[in-house]
């Protein structure tokens, strides 16, 4: 199915959860921020939170430059 | 009529969010500013020219010529003077502002000082370049109930998002831990694009206006990136995570960046090849006695903020407060051992 990822179109698997997206990304999920359809996914969700066929995600990784 | 002394914020009291009264609560806040670089500088020239009757800058680094292309404060002068950061920031403010008290404070803020360096703020502002830091404020300013900024930039990109003690979700609600070091990216790794700190640098200063002059209603309450270079502007808002996740700081209330540690501090100084060293037992050290100590073994540079001297390949930057920044090593142990072998702490 397709999602779409940071603006861009990603085809993904049914039954693929936040955890299993940001894995196959190679995204370590301590250091992110995730919004699923504009609301914010909590990180005890990331596992539970299957995606759905045209879901949209932003995913904003930890700065530590200043 | 506007009171006369209060002509020089004429511009920002005739706007419509910002009224005489809000002036003078303004003028009678304390805001301290966490390192001085990129953001810092922005922030707190926008904060010293707003009328923030306190302002304390802590910056533990001198000036580079590669700091000018975005560390707007500073100038080749600075440089050739040999200038730490804090103390051109002060300089300079000082001429911007004279009505506000400025203070620059040349020190590393670690779990050991930032009490003292920070109890009587209203709020904190995030100037630093390393997530340690910014830890350390999170815990520091939850505990104690207070607000502070969080700002970051790498590359084209910065973060920003405000911390409002009880209100807002805390840094670690967000981001769950410290990366490893040398994992991420710093500035010294992967650059920076000026402007990005002076947008970041910007919200910030404006976000701590309206915190500071009790605007909070008006405030930020997502997480902002912004990219400058793809032209991009993102905001998640972040309130529905208060509470959620089981944070270790604001709803635990263990503070363990806090948690004290004895005897020698040591950090990489990332991307730099130079490890920082602190002792908790040392301070004020007097600089004249300790280069007429080091005369014998090596050429020693110095002025009152600094000195500098060379042994094989390891330069050394002594300060006034004991910490010394070791070039030429990434090892933490080896730069402990040439710490106590030549300052002999």
């Amino acid at each position: 199915m397709q999602i779409n990822v940071n603006g861009e179109n990603k085809e993904c698997s049914t039954e693929t959860s936040v955890s299993k997206l940001l894995e196959s990304l190679d995204i370590d999920n301590r250091y992110i921020a995730v919004e699923l359809n504009h609301k914010i996914v909590p990180r005890t969700q990331f596992n539970e939170k299957i995606l759905q066929e045209n879901d949209s995600l932003e995913i904003v990784t930890f700065v530590g430059g200043g | 009529m506007m009171d006369q002394s209060l002509e020089r914020y004429s511009r920002q009291i005739l706007s419509q969010h910002i009224g005489e009264e809000c002036q003078k609560v303004l003028m009678d806040s304390n805001a301290v500013v966490v390192g001085c670089g990129a953001l810092g500088t922005v922030s707190s020239s926008y904060l010293t020219r707003a009328g923030i009757g306190q302002i304390r800058i802590i910056d533990r680094d001198f000036i580079e010529e590669s700091n000018l292309q975005r560390q707007i404060l500073f100038d080749e002068n600075d440089i050739a003077e040999g200038l730490p950061k804090a103390i051109a920031a002060q300089r300079k403010l000082r001429k911007i502002n004279n009505n506000a008290n400025i203070e620059g404070v040349v020190t590393d803020v670690n779990y050991a000082n930032i009490e003292e360096l920070s109890k009587d703020a209203d709020i904190i502002i995030d100037g630093t370049d390393n997530f340690e830091t910014r830890f350390l404020i999170n815990d520091f300013c939850v505990k104690n109930n207070i607000p502070w900024i969080y700002g970051a930039c790498i590359g084209s990109r910065g973060l920003t998002m405000n911390i409002v003690p009880s209100k807002t979700p805390c840094l670690r609600c967000v981001f769950e831990t410290m990366p490893q070091m040398g994992t991420f990216p710093t500035c010294d790794t992967a650059g920076v694009i000026g402007p990005i700190a002076g947008i970041i640098g910007s919200i910030q200063a404006t976000e701590a206006i309206k915190i500071l002059a009790g605007k909070y209603e008006s405030a930020n309450k997502t997480l902002i990136e912004i990219d400058v270079w793809d032209t991009k502007v993102k905001q998640i808002d972040i309130s529905e995570l208060m509470g959620l996740n089981d944070c270790p700081t604001c709803k635990l209330h263990t503070y363990k960046f806090l948690e004290a540690e004895d005897g020698v501090m040591v950090t990489l100084l990332c991307g730099k090849n130079a490890v920082q060293v602190m002792s908790r037992n040392i301070s004020n050290i007097d600089l004249v006695q300790l280069a007429k100590r080091l005369a014998s073994i090596s050429d020693v540079s110095s002025n009152e903020f600094m000195l500098k001297f060379k042994v094989k390949d390891n330069e050394f930057t002594v300060f006034p407060d004991g910490r010394a920044i070791i070039t030429g090593t990434n090892d933490l142990n080896t730069a402990k051992s040439l710490y106590s072998k030549y300052l002999g702490m």
